[in-house]
């Protein structure tokens, strides 16, 4: 049980606070909300360029990091397909060096335009290396863009193309920031050796002047029902034949999203999971096989994807996929299967609690999911799924009609 | 209106008191120690036994990871799929890790489920068969991923360092390869197992909310008797065979976009009074964000995504690598940046300001780093793995505290000269 605090200011920032005092720490989390599936699709890749930029000063401390640094504090961000997330942690007694680091860069970016053109080259150098100069490092991108149609998870975070990075100019960049990095589209959790009173305090003093700006409303592309299945074939200049296949799966609001991240588990949690056993030690098809689902706010895929044995055909592969698929469409499984990934889920989640910054990013994302007590309630949501949930839902997620599928061949 | 342009008062680093929680320690009936770290805040625990059965002690290249990765793969009761099943159906996680001295078995669990948990690792740790499938299944898929890795410019040019510093006989220079895969035979694995896996080489360390009955427990599982008999364990000595050629560039991949660089030297092991120092001078060089090659060659550059200098942390004997990933064409001026920063660092003393930050940075890290049970358990695990005590940890941050930098410049112009540095970049 996560307790927390929680309330908001003036200009509609929303500010929750947890209390530990088993800590010297201190952590000050800022969650905007705004992802890639926000950007122009003819300007990909700019939420997450904006959040290096983030670090190029603002606009009354020219450097953000040494301060920090100074305090004895450590931060970072990422940005996903549906948030931007911004975070610090350092020593409880140096809190306020944090709240005035973020509040100066919600209240504005310096706007410099050479830290631009250094933040165009590093997420460019970040491109290749991820992306670009690694073995099957463009398959992410291939899978979204053959899987969605219309919504903007079509392309991944790190952008559809360099040029759309390159080609980023400094009056996008003020736009961006003053369209969704206002208060009123932020989450502010404070997290540790901290008080609600000390808090309310320093979020009053360093948030509360800050404009109010305008509720960003999000209306996205839907992606329609897919009718058909989708097909691609890859030759690269890899060493080993892969197989991948995506499904559409659900938002995460959705409680039949539970069943399918149970599904996945099913499937490939651990070395007793299906795949696993079945396709790579029984079977040897696979020399490795992982099923996993993006996790994303609006409804996701679901992946299975393997590298096949030396040898093997891909035809026969696939077959090995598609019945394990089919047990799982054909019969309930055993009530013992159900309790161990469900047990799983309450042990990951025990462990992820431990971490006093993975406390504070989970109470912001349910915040942003609608309400942070949710965090509270994520256990029950899965031990609410029946056998016969799962069933259902491997007949539907599974339907040939709802499948992507990529071949990817070793090639010269 | 607050005045933004002026930073909040700060506690500084050197007026924080770090305190290292000390371990309770144990020994079971037949004399394993037990060291723990106790923690009722958390619901979970972790559980580790270390054995001196690392990359160091093998007679044959590989033999160490295989065995210690295939302990788990099944048992004279069990199959892999079984003892899998057994662990995962408690939602726990049963790893294992091979490094270059020592090898290891960690169970990660609520501590609710730990009385279920212990008969299935003492299983893996006393009672492992090596089936030959297991085996023949395990060197198809390594062999599978290495292929798949040779082609990444930066693992190639991580194996290329290691060997250039150590030589590629040594185990720190040592490296996996296809045809060492095919020769393993179950019946060296099992003899490894054998002699390495004794109840007399084991430590066990442990942390979080621990069962009240730990400790039966424990003996029940790992303290009874004196299992696999009692093998001494002397390390040998092995000497380092550095490459004689210092400076190389290998074409890996005609068509790669990027450069792996690797700018590396020898350097003496953490028992040399300069080891602790050089750990500050190593974080001003490229040891964290705000590092003198990060703000030049990131963010002043945009040559790369990131640029690191590392100390290893080998018992042996150390190295100094400083690594990156850059664009393809700017691979040259990243290695002629670097040295240009070593030279800054011998002809210019650190700013007190910079030396100050890094200071609090360091601090301000390691307190961080002391959170949480599990952490705590980490850092004594390190001393005592490497026969020190708290002495040595606190001797460190007096170091971090009170350095200068006239020491520091005295410490780069030992250890930051150019002809000492092996130079690669695989692309």
């Amino acid at each position: 049980m996560i307790h927390f605090n929680r309330f908001t200011l003036e200009n509609g920032l929303r500010v929750i606070v947890h209390e530990d005092n088993t800590t010297p720490m201190a952590v000050v989390n800022v969650l905007y909300d705004v992802g890639a599936r926000d950007e122009n699709p003819q300007q990909t890749g700019f939420a997450h360029l904006f959040e290096h930029l983030m670090f190029g000063g603002s606009v009354n401390i020219p450097e953000y990091d040494e301060p920090l640094q100074m305090a004895g504090g450590e931060n970072n961000a990422f940005t996903t397909n549906d948030l931007t997330n911004y975070y610090i942690e350092l020593p409880a007694e140096n809190l306020e060096t944090a709240f005035w680091l973020e509040s100066d860069r919600m209240l504005s970016l310096a706007f410099s335009e050479k830290s631009l053109e250094v933040q165009r080259k590093v997420v460019t150098e970040e491109f290749k290396e991820h992306y670009i100069n690694k073995p099957y490092g463009d398959v992410g991108h291939k899978l979204r863009a053959l899987s969605y149609t219309s919504h903007p998870y079509r392309w991944q975070t790190i952008g559809k193309e360099l040029s759309h990075i390159e080609n980023a100019q400094l009056e996008d960049v003020k736009n961006f920031f003053f369209r969704h990095y206002r208060p009123i589209n932020a989450i502010l959790v404070v997290a540790g050796k901290v008080t609600t009173e000390q808090v309310k305090a320093l979020a009053e003093k360093w948030f509360g002047d800050i404009p109010s700006g305008e509720k960003y409303v999000r209306s996205l592309p839907v992606e329609p029902p897919q009718k058909a299945s989708n097909f691609l074939e890859v030759k690269a200049k890899v060493p080993l034949d892969a197989l991948y296949k995506a499904y559409h799966i659900y938002p995460r609001n959705d409680q039949r999203y539970y069943a399918a991240d149970l599904i996945s588990d099913i499937l490939s949690g651990g070395g007793s999971s299906r795949l696993h056993q079945v396709l790579v030690k029984e079977k040897k098809l696979f020399s490795n096989i992982d099923c996993y689902h993006f996790g994303s706010i609006d409804a996701g895929l679901l992946c299975i994807e393997g590298k096949l044995v030396k040898g093997v055909k891909m035809k026969d592969a696939e077959k090995g996929i598609q019945e394990e698929l089919e047990k799982l469409q054909q019969n309930i499984i055993p009530e013992r299967e159900l309790q161990k990934v469900k047990n799983r889920v309450e042990s990951m989640l025990a462990f992820e609690d431990m971490g006093l910054l993975s406390r504070a990013n989970n109470l912001a994302f349910y915040e942003l999911l609608g309400d942070a007590a949710f965090m509270n309630k994520e256990f029950e949501n899965y031990e609410r799924v029946t056998k016969e949930d799962i069933h259902r839902e491997a007949q539907i997620i599974f339907n040939e009609k709802n499948s992507n599928t990529i071949h990817y061949y070793a090639g010269n | 209106m607050v005045n933004r342009s002026q930073a909040p008062a700060i506690k500084d680093a050197v007026d924080f008191e770090i305190l290292l929680k000390p371990y309770e320690k144990f020994n079971l009936d037949n004399g394993i120690p037990v060291y723990a770290i106790r923690s009722e805040e958390q619901e979970t625990l972790q559980l580790e036994l270390i054995f001196p059965a690392g990359s160091w002690f093998e007679t044959e290249n590989l033999i160490a990871s295989a065995t210690n990765f295939l302990m788990k793969n099944g048992t004279s009761k069990h199959s892999a799929l079984e003892i899998n099943e057994m662990a995962e159906y408690y939602g726990a996680y049963l790893n294992r890790a091979c490094f270059h001295e020592n090898a290891t078995y960690t169970l990660h669990c609520l501590t609710k489920h730990t009385a279920d948990l212990l008969p299935v690792l003492q299983e893996v740790i006393l009672d492992p068969v090596f089936p030959e499938e297991e085996l023949s299944t395990f060197v198809q898929n390594m062999k599978q991923k290495l292929a798949v890795n040779l082609t990444k410019c930066d693992f190639v040019a991580n194996r290329h360092i290691d060997k250039f510093l150590f030589g590629e006989f040594h185990p720190y220079g040592r490296v996996s390869n296809m045809l060492a895969y095919d020769a393993l035979q179950t019946e060296s694995l099992k003899a490894f197992y054998k002699k390495h896996y004794t109840y007399n080489n084991c430590k066990i360390f442990i942390a979080g909310n621990l069962p009240a009955n730990i400790i039966p427990l424990l003996n029940q599982y790992f303290g009874s008797t004196k299992w696999n008999g009692e093998e001494l364990i002397v390390r040998p000595e092995l000497p380092v065979l550095p490459a004689e050629e210092k400076k190389y560039r290998i074409f890996n991949d005609e068509n790669g976009v990027q450069g792996a660089v690797r700018i590396a030297r020898p350097f003496p092991n953490r028992y040399h009074p300069d080891f602790g120092k050089m750990l500050v001078l190593n974080t001003i060089f490229g040891g964290y964000f705000g590092s003198r090659l990060m703000s030049n060659i990131r963010e002043e550059k945009g040559y790369t995504y990131g640029i690191h200098s590392q100390i290893y942390n080998f018992r042996q004997v150390s190295g100094i690598n400083i690594q990156t990933e850059a664009g393809r064409d700017v691979c040259e001026a990243t290695v002629t940046e670097v040295y240009k920063e070593m030279e800054r660092l011998k002809n210019e003393e650190i700013p007190e300001e910079e030396l100050s930050l890094v200071r609090n940075f360091m601090i301000g890290s390691i307190l961080g780093d002391l959170d949480g049970a599990f952490h705590v358990i980490q850092r004594w695990k390190n001393l005592i793995l490497n026969d020190l005590d708290e002495n040595y940890f606190y001797n460190n941050i007096r170091i971090i505290k009170t350095i200068t930098a006239a020491e520091l410049q005295q410490l780069a112009q030992q250890y930051y000269n150019k002809e000492d540095f092996y130079e690669l970049i695989v692309i």
